[in-house]
């Protein structure tokens, strides 16, 4: 559904029911970016879905920034188009492409009341005083800020800052909601809690479409319906965030995202059946897993999460694997095991350990399901 | 260097006293005194009295203060908006135009002030632009020395301007003009005090230039100091110095004010 294009007074028409339902889909098409002779952005081709959360996530000078500072405006494509719904942004100013954007050190006016900071876009664009003062309640009202709107920034704590940096964001019903590392600057805590508060204001606004750019892999998890991971200016691969955790495409996303254990293994037999399962050699073992378009014979590598491996086997656990045990780390929640297995670390995360553990040193036997796993080509560089 | 031992700290305080003493707090003691005094012949002055401040007070004195605020406050006002205007559009030139165009603000405040006062009474005694004479010219060769600290401080202060509130502000639908007028300009607003403050604290203390090219009937207070103390009249200069002294520090406590109560915010 496309919207109509964003102009300096269009904002007072436009109801926020409407908005609710009419989130914008961003559409990067073949866009680079240069300093110089530098290239920090290949082209990058990839779509954002209206209503759709994708997260960009990746290590420091991946790209993930510059996407993002791109579709604002404040980076010049040295080549591609970027559209916003149904409008070409490319050549537009940032204060035409009708964009929420919050950033991590929050850059709430500290000149101005809660209040002002919130009605800044709309007061920017010209737009009615009762709308003004309608959408600042409303945006107040949705991030839980209502009582706060006289205070000023410097009287807020970090997480209420985000808060109302986000209300700010929400009163000129942006087409898209820019996020740039918003919770990097707020401590371990209240970070879990505002990232469940993302969530809930998506659910609250379905058709908000959000570019979430961050390097921490848990938020990537928590919020996305997509994520974009970016390597060397790149995107190494793109996908659903479920089955990107559960199929990752290539090393660099099966590291980066979450834990992995990859183990190198011979393909014994393609991938086949209903459940697309390969079969791979890892010693004497042969093991099943979800596999692609490997061959017979491909050296490749098996990839199984830490909380996948099971120290007890089952009917499920058919896959059998035997480590020498290295290390083992009690954090309360989770028991961490290191394992040895034919030269590879194996990591284990047990909710719940045997009676008695084997002596550091001792052989031990992990089992994991065909269905927790996958391969991962060894051979692609992200 | 933290020095934890008493007496080390007491010979640190001692040292620091005595060169605070010496080098800024004798010779404001030395005019306060001479202003104050009857007659000076030994190591103190041998009686006081307010005679030369009333003399100053009835001499031309009141029109010296008067040349002198306004001068300071046209030449730092005009300083502030072109520094500002400087600053701002140097940000977004590239890096080494910039840099150029920095050098050549700071020109004027590399140079003599008596050779300024000199370049200007050569260049604008004939036409087209015959300003000796004026006041302007006096405006003029303040403007020239004090806006290099302006665009200085401008600058400083937006080297320090987290570049997120602006494109935050853009990103919202702000114009060029409103971002700068809301976002920008406010977020400054500490550092033009500080601008304004040192331009003009420096403008009330101008004479170099000043006393080449200032036309009668416009003496600032500095030419009035040197004229008097030139005659001989040390006692009158000294308690024009006290005049200056005292206008200067009342306005730039005032400034301090507003920049404390804008920084809090």
């Amino acid at each position: 559904m496309s919207v109509p294009a964003f102009t300096g007074s269009n904002v007072m028409d436009v109801d926020a029911a409407k908005i609710r339902g009419a989130g914008s889909n961003v559409h990067f098409d073949k866009v680079s970016v240069a300093y110089g002779a530098h290239v920090v952005l290949h082209p990058l081709t990839l779509d954002i879905a209206p209503g759709e959360i994708l997260a960009m996530i990746g290590p420091s000078g991946s790209g993930k920034t510059t996407a993002l500072r791109a579709v604002a405006g404040f980076v010049r494509p040295a080549s591609g188009r970027i559209r916003i719904g149904a409008t070409d942004v490319t050549d537009l100013p940032p204060y035409e492409r009708g964009l929420g954007m919050v950033v991590q050190n929050y850059a709430l006016f500290p000149h101005m009341r809660v209040e002002d900071n919130v009605a800044f876009g709309l007061r920017a664009q010209g737009a009615d005083k009762s709308l003004i003062g309608e959408r600042v309640k409303d945006s107040l009202a949705t991030v839980g800020m209502s009582g706060f709107a006289k205070r000023y920034p410097r009287e807020l704590s970090g997480g209420q800052q985000q808060r109302v940096a986000i209300a700010r964001a929400l009163a000129v019903r942006p087409r898209v909601l820019l996020l740039d590392e918003p919770l990097s600057a707020l401590d371990a805590q209240i970070r879990r809690n505002m990232v469940e508060e993302i969530a809930k204001l998506h659910r609250d606004l379905p058709g908000l479409t959000i570019l979430y750019v961050t390097h921490d892999q848990t938020e990537a998890l928590t919020l996305a319906d997509k994520i974009a991971i970016m390597r060397d200016g790149r995107v190494s691969s793109h996908g659903p965030t479920i089955e990107l955790y559960r199929r990752p495409p290539n090393r660099f996303t099966a590291e980066f995202l979450g834990r992995a254990n990859l183990l190198p293994v011979t393909v014994a037999e393609g991938a086949d059946g209903p459940k697309g399962l390969a079969k791979a050699r890892l010693g004497d073992a042969v093991l099943a897993g979800a596999g692609r378009s490997e061959k017979p014979g491909d050296k490749t590598l098996l990839c199984i999460r830490p909380q996948h491996l099971s120290l007890t086997g089952d009917a499920e656990h058919t896959n059998r694997i035997v480590g020498t045990l290295k290390e083992v780390h009690w954090q309360g929640e989770l028991t961490h095991l290191v394992l040895d297995v034919d030269g590879t670390p194996v990591r284990v995360s047990a909710t719940r350990l045997p009676m008695s553990l084997p002596e550091r040193g001792s052989a031990m036997p992990l089992f994991f399901t065909p269905g927790d796993t996958s391969l991962v080509p060894e051979d692609v560089r992200g | 260097m933290l020095v934890w031992s008493r007496p080390g700290r007491m010979l640190i305080w001692l040292v620091f006293s005595l060169l605070f003493g010496v080098l800024f707090l004798a010779p404001l003691a030395v005019i306060l005194l001479s202003s104050l005094a009857d007659q000076w012949n030994g190591v103190l002055p041998s009686g006081f009295t307010v005679e030369h401040y009333t003399d100053v007070a009835q001499g031309a004195a009141w029109k010296a203060v008067k040349a002198s605020l306004v001068t300071g406050f046209l030449a730092s006002a005009l300083a502030l908006v072109s520094g500002t205007w400087a600053a701002l559009a140097l940000r977004i030139q590239d890096a080494t135009l910039a840099r150029l165009l920095g050098v050549l603000f700071f020109i004027p405040s590399a140079v003599p002030s008596v050779s300024v006062g000199l370049g200007l009474l050569v260049a604008f005694s004939h036409p087209p632009l015959l300003l000796n004479g004026t006041i302007a010219i006096v405006m003029v060769a303040h403007f020239v020395l004090i806006s290099a600290f302006t665009f200085g401080n401008v600058s400083a202060g937006l080297a320090r301007l987290s570049p997120d509130f602006e494109q935050v502000a853009s990103s919202l639908g702000a114009r060029p003009a409103y971002r700068l007028w809301h976002v920008t300009l406010p977020l400054l607003t500490p550092y033009l005090v500080a601008a304004f403050g040192l331009s003009f604290a420096l403008s009330m203390g101008e004479l170099g230039a000043t006393v080449m090219v200032y036309p009668p009937g416009w003496v600032t207070l500095p030419v009035s100091i040197f004229s008097l103390t030139d005659r001989g009249d040390v006692f009158a200069g000294a308690a024009l110095t006290m005049v200056l002294v005292a206008v200067t520090l009342i306005l730039l406590l005032g400034l301090e004010r507003v920049t404390g109560r804008q920084t809090r915010s």
